[in-house]
């Protein structure tokens, strides 16, 4: 992964006691899972946008979210202490060992549904960097407050999206209505904290998500009500398991491309 | 024009404080909330700008470049029209 951000120094690590510094591995492991994933899928459209501008701006945000993989992946091969690297932890780990949530990995389907997915990401992502930039570690912080401008821009992005399709043409609401139908199940994993999240709320180093949930509502009422769409009823069978490495079947296809050339060729550099 | 297809834009981009907006290029968006965000995509990747306008292209006239004999021809052999006649002191800096 060769990408200008890496110029920067990696972050120095705080002393933690074991079991907090295995805790908090986990946890920048997990967001980092997750940038990457989603950032794999929005590469995918790459060449394939409905216009050149839109083709632009996915591959913009899937390279900022790259870019904050690298930097979370970093901090995690510094936490974990093992000797591995950025690169062991992207391209060598099978996906069961893969902590992100299950909507990330999601299929693009068609652009409505990509927009879908990016706008339940984005409100979530926003607001827990918004929170972890003011967080007590200062290397979580600081990838934070870097990427929290990035992640500004894509909420407004995804926004700006729904309500051009809710409120645009009956056939851009229609897919609007399916992909809302189809993904909103997968939010609220975003924000139900695993028993390591669970530990780290309890000592302070991660949000409790029962804060952010307010803001990250009334976000989400607001561009649901400007784009003319009632907001979804909250789903009976919410979709969850991705955070504990119980995944859908897309992921191991998803990793067979993304891992391809590293499991291939071991230790191949460009 | 095709009615499904957005209209066109044109991107002026303001490199730097205290520097003009110019002319970059060109896209494609619905209206001016999109075209700006689309500019900020496609024309500021790699720290070009600091602002952007856009205008849509229909509301730019231009002239005619069969004109440009008549337009632009005269004013080659008036050397008189530039300030090159005056000595300027050696005081004054940044002219």
């Amino acid at each position: 992964m060769d990408h200008p951000a890496d110029l920067q120094p990696a972050p120095a690590a705080i002393a933690h006691a074991p079991t907090v510094r295995q805790q908090l591995f986990e946890f920048v492991l997990q967001l980092a899972d997750t940038s990457l994933v989603l950032g794999h899928r929005l590469s995918e459209w790459c060449g394939h946008g409905p216009v050149l501008e839109q083709d632009l701006a996915m591959a913009n945000i899937a390279l900022d979210l790259l870019g904050e993989t690298r930097s979370l992946y970093q901090y995690a091969a510094q936490l974990e202490g093992q000797g591995r690297t950025e690169d062991d932890l992207a391209y060598l780990r099978p996906a069961t060992a893969y902590r992100n949530p299950l909507l990330v990995e999601q299929p693009n389907g068609d652009f409505a549904h990509t927009v879908v997915r990016q706008f339940l990401f984005d409100n979530y992502h926003y607001h827990l960097l918004l929170a972890l930039k003011e967080g007590p570690d200062a290397p979580l912080a600081g990838i934070a407050e870097k990427s929290v401008k990035e992640a500004a821009y894509h909420l407004k992005w995804s926004s700006e999206w729904i309500i051009r399709l809710g409120d645009g043409t009956a056939e851009s609401r229609q897919r609007l209505d399916k992909a809302l139908a189809t993904l909103w199940r997968y939010a609220a994993e975003l924000t139900t904290p695993t028993a390591t999240e669970t530990a780290l709320q309890g000592l302070g180093l991660v949000p409790d998500y029962a804060d952010l949930l307010p803001a990250m509502q009334a976000h989400a009422a607001h561009v649901l009500a400007e784009a003319t769409v009632p907001a979804p009823q909250v789903v009976p069978f919410a979709q969850r398991g991705g955070k504990g490495g119980q995944h859908s079947e897309h992921l191991g296809y998803l990793l067979a491309e993304l891992q391809y050339m590293q499991r291939a060729y071991p230790g191949l550099t460009w | 024009m095709n009615q499904s297809e957005w209209p066109l834009w044109e991107v002026f981009i303001r490199s730097k404080q205290g520097l003009d907006h110019k002319h970059v290029g060109s896209l494609h968006a619905a209206d001016a909330t999109m075209a700006v965000q689309n500019a900020r995509d496609v024309y500021t990747r790699r720290l070009e700008g600091v602002s952007i306008w856009v205008v849509e292209s229909t509301h730019i006239h231009a002239s005619n470049p069969d004109e440009a004999a008549e337009f632009f021809d005269p004013a080659a052999d008036k050397v008189y029209r530039h300030p090159t006649f005056y000595t300027v002191p050696d005081s004054i800096k940044h002219m």
